[in-house]
């Protein structure tokens, strides 16, 4: 395994299977604690940690007021920003975020655009005054490959449990009021779910891949759908060509996950709600 | 900023699967972009840049690639190579990388939702433009050579 890792893995492969017993449109077990009991932020508006097999992702979402910009009056903030801290891998040092950081950032952030999954008009409150701006910071805990998955889960959880307070504009005054007694949940349109699939050897495809299969693909493919059956995100950074029959073969599977993660979570949202 | 990092790495991976990097061990190919004007289909423009540069420098590649970006306008119907106007109005930008070796599909970045029929059709109009591409490539590639 140390000596000769792919053919180590394509052993495997040969009889449709992976080393650590799954089949190849097999998910690792996923677990996500949400809120302020299961999960360890006590001080963001919602967070999630999420779990998928060995990889660790925790977001937390803090909303803060802020005047919207002048060009979009009526438009919130959401700011999502994933990290990569050195202690979630020894691939990753301490220091400014690294490329993998930021691409994840921006593939969060046009999930986000893409999926509507939040709608920015809904964060305003008062027209080209005041509007909420939700900073969704997405921290690996521990880095076993798909990351991509984790973290849209994450956001996802966490987002579902965001409660903001009321927050009303005294016209007298002219300065905003938070009534932290009066909370509401964030208006979530839609529930995007990734799903991602390695490349080997041009040909074969493997769902949620570890960080040892990572290292060994020629290339990976992360689908984004919604509960419409719509493709919010096809992210293919280069890589092993594929042919549109083997894309769409990765689209029907993403299909089928998100009715697996819907369920997961509608689940974990039943059991806090009663508190 | 994110969005550079996140337009090199899909470039620079998409670069690597085709440049042939074991004959050139030891070695660092650097790449280098400068947008001079954006009007529009700027990540294809950049696909077809570098890729043509690779050509210049007589690198070996196993394949030659191509980008190309469909627009999906509210009505439904798909606009090849948007220019930037386009691209605001319409409801889904999708960009693809398509390999020269059967039209592979190389490179894959979506902006807005789309249907996955909707996205098909893309994929194959965007797979019939790769062969417009392929010869204003040979013909460039004439053109710099036959003088």
């Amino acid at each position: 395994r140390t000596v000769e890792p792919l053919e180590y893995y394509r052993r495997f492969l040969k009889e449709n299977c992976r080393p650590d017993g799954r089949e190849l449109g097999e998910f690792r077990t996923t677990t996500v604690n949400i809120g302020k009991c299961s999960c360890s932020i006590t001080t963001a508006d919602g967070s999630a940690l999420v779990k998928l097999g060995n990889t660790t992702v925790i977001c937390g979402v803090k909303a803060e007021l802020a005047a919207p910009a002048v060009d979009s009056a009526n438009k919130g903030y959401i700011v999502p920003n994933v990290e990569l801290p050195s202690l979630c891998a020894e691939r990753f040092r301490s220091g400014p975020p690294g490329e993998e950081a930021q691409a994840a950032s921006q593939f969060i952030a046009d999930v986000i655009e893409n999926s509507q999954m939040i709608v920015k008009e809904d964060l305003c409150i008062a027209n080209g005054k005041l509007a909420w701006v939700l900073y969704c910071d997405i921290i690996c805990l521990d880095y076993d490959g798909n990351l991509l998955d984790a973290s849209v889960f994450a956001l996802l959880a966490a987002l579902k449990n965001v409660q903001l307070p009321l927050v009303t504009i005294n016209e007298e005054t002219g300065l905003s009021e938070v009534n932290l007694k009066q909370k509401n949940p964030l208006i979530i349109r839609k529930h995007p779910v990734a799903t991602s699939f390695a490349i080997f050897d041009d040909t074969l495809l493997i769902v949620d891949p570890t960080a040892e299969e990572e290292d060994l693909a020629t290339g990976t493919v992360t689908i984004v759908t919604d509960e419409e059956g719509r493709l919010c995100s096809v992210h293919k950074p280069g890589g092993s060509p594929l042919t549109g029959a083997k894309l769409q073969d990765c689209i029907t599977r993403a299909i089928t996950r998100h009715k697996e993660v819907k369920k997961l979570i509608d689940k974990v949202i039943k059991s806090i709600t009663p508190k | 900023g994110v969005l550079e990092r996140s337009r090199e790495q899909l470039l620079r991976q998409t670069c690597e699967a085709v440049v042939l990097g074991v004959l050139h061990p030891r070695t660092a190919i650097s790449l280098v972009l400068q947008v001079l004007s954006d009007a529009g289909s700027l990540l294809s423009c950049c696909l077809n840049a570098a890729c043509m540069a690779l050509l210049d420098a007589g690198l070996p590649l196993s394949a030659l690639f191509c980008g190309v970006t469909c627009a999906l306008q509210p009505d439904g119907t798909i606009l090849l190579d948007p220019t930037a106007r386009q691209e605001q109005e319409a409801r889904a930008i999708l960009t693809f990388a398509i390999a020269s070796s059967e039209r592979k599909v190389l490179m894959a970045t979506t902006k807005g939702s789309c249907s996955v029929e909707e996205m098909q059709q893309c994929l194959a109009a965007a797979q019939r433009a790769a062969d417009t591409i392929f010869q204003f490539y040979r013909d460039s590639v004439r053109r710099r050579y036959s003088k």
